[in-house]
């Protein structure tokens, strides 16, 4: 189904494609962590792929499962002008869980790489904004690593922070304005 | 009178304490914290096909000021829950809160890393509704009883952890001198 998409991005990243799967029609792409960036921004500009959509960002942690490198990133592509769908991943190591950012390709990648980082502790560099977007600023550790206890909690005395979109002067002056205090 | 006649004059006799429980259980301003599907359930119940108006607790307020009994209806995630005590805190007193649901009461089936165990690890409830979601009967019996209670001059919750810190600080003074 998606051949032609296999086929663009054998001839452009022929050595940096360490897998390409296409298990029923679901077009699938590991790629080394070095050059996902430039296999991501591929994806989007080139005139016959055209992904214009990055519909998700997220994560593997392959830690029961026995894989190496223990994460894995994956990108789910979408493109509206030729239907065709694509899933990018990259193995990320746990010593060094550092992956480039895709924000300058597609925004939309801002909260979904948060998210990641987040519940996996991947970090992505050059991220505008690279915080916690779901848990709490006092929760310690990532959620959704396979060695995290499923219901170790992490209590929160006072309010967080839920405006931290907002540059740092206008949130200066809505703190002045406010009746209650907002945390820093 | 049938006849015209003025009335003899009607009088009963009772307390002061008593009138003012009977008025306050049947003049209940419910305040909702809804954060998931229990809330839904909760508009059933305020709605035209339940009618809280028929029990006296229709009067529904978003602003905890106006409110004296809140009905925490949802989830509450460990990251909502410095929310849901300012607004305990800023509700009039004597108030009282009802968790509706199982994920308000325990946690429900979320045992997990963001749910709160309950809301009475923050707030101290006054009546707890299983079900999820409870149905609207069992929303407006909880009322229900709640009304009892208070009309029995139980006191709420609030008001035994009020006195108990009172009751702390005097003696950390009495100590103190």
């Amino acid at each position: 189904m998606a051949e032609f998409v296999a086929e663009n991005l054998r001839r452009r990243f022929g050595d940096a494609l360490e897998r390409v799967s296409d298990e029923h029609g679901d077009l699938t792409v590991w790629v080394d962590r070095a050059r996902v960036h430039e296999v991501l921004e591929h994806c989007k500009r080139d005139s016959e792929l055209d992904f214009c959509f990055c519909m998700d960002v997220t994560a593997v942690d392959y830690l029961t499962l026995g894989g190496t490198p223990r994460f894995a990133v994956v990108y789910h592509l979408y493109s509206l002008k030729t239907g065709k769908r694509v899933r990018v991943k990259t193995g990320v190591p746990e010593d060094d869980p550092v992956v480039q950012t895709a924000v300058d390709v597609w925004k939309s990648t801002d909260w979904f790489e948060r998210e990641v980082y987040d519940m996996f502790g991947i970090r992505f560099e050059g991220h505008p904004n690279m915080k916690r977007i779901l848990c709490h600023r006092d929760f310690q550790g990532h959620p959704l690593r396979k060695d995290y206890p499923a219901d170790l909690r992490w209590k929160l005395l006072r309010p967080d922070d839920l405006l931290d979109e907002i540059s740092s002067d206008e949130m200066k002056r809505i703190r002045a304005r406010s009746s209650y205090p907002i945390s820093e | 009178m049938k006849d015209g006649t003025t009335p003899p004059e009607s009088v009963f006799t009772t307390t002061l304490d008593k009138m003012v429980r009977w008025a306050r259980a049947g003049s209940l301003w419910p305040l909702p914290f809804g954060t998931a599907c229990c809330a839904i359930e909760f508009m059933s119940v305020v709605s035209s096909h339940y009618d809280l108006a028929r029990f006296g607790a229709e009067v529904v307020r978003f602003s905890p000021r106006q409110s004296d009994m809140m009905i925490v209806a949802g989830t509450v995630v460990d990251k909502q829950a410095p929310i849901l005590k300012l607004i305990y805190e800023q509700m009039c007193a004597p108030k009282w809160v009802i968790s509706m649901g199982v994920c308000a009461s325990s946690g429900g089936f979320y045992r997990a890393y963001h749910v709160m165990q309950g809301i009475d690890e923050i707030v101290p409830v006054d009546v707890y509704v299983p079900g999820c979601p409870p149905t609207p009967e069992g929303l407006i019996y909880s009322i229900l009883k709640l009304q009892e209670k208070i009309e029995r001059g139980e006191p709420s919750h609030w008001q035994i952890e009020a006195e108990r810190e009172t009751a702390q600080a005097r003696k950390q003074q009495l100590v103190g001198v």
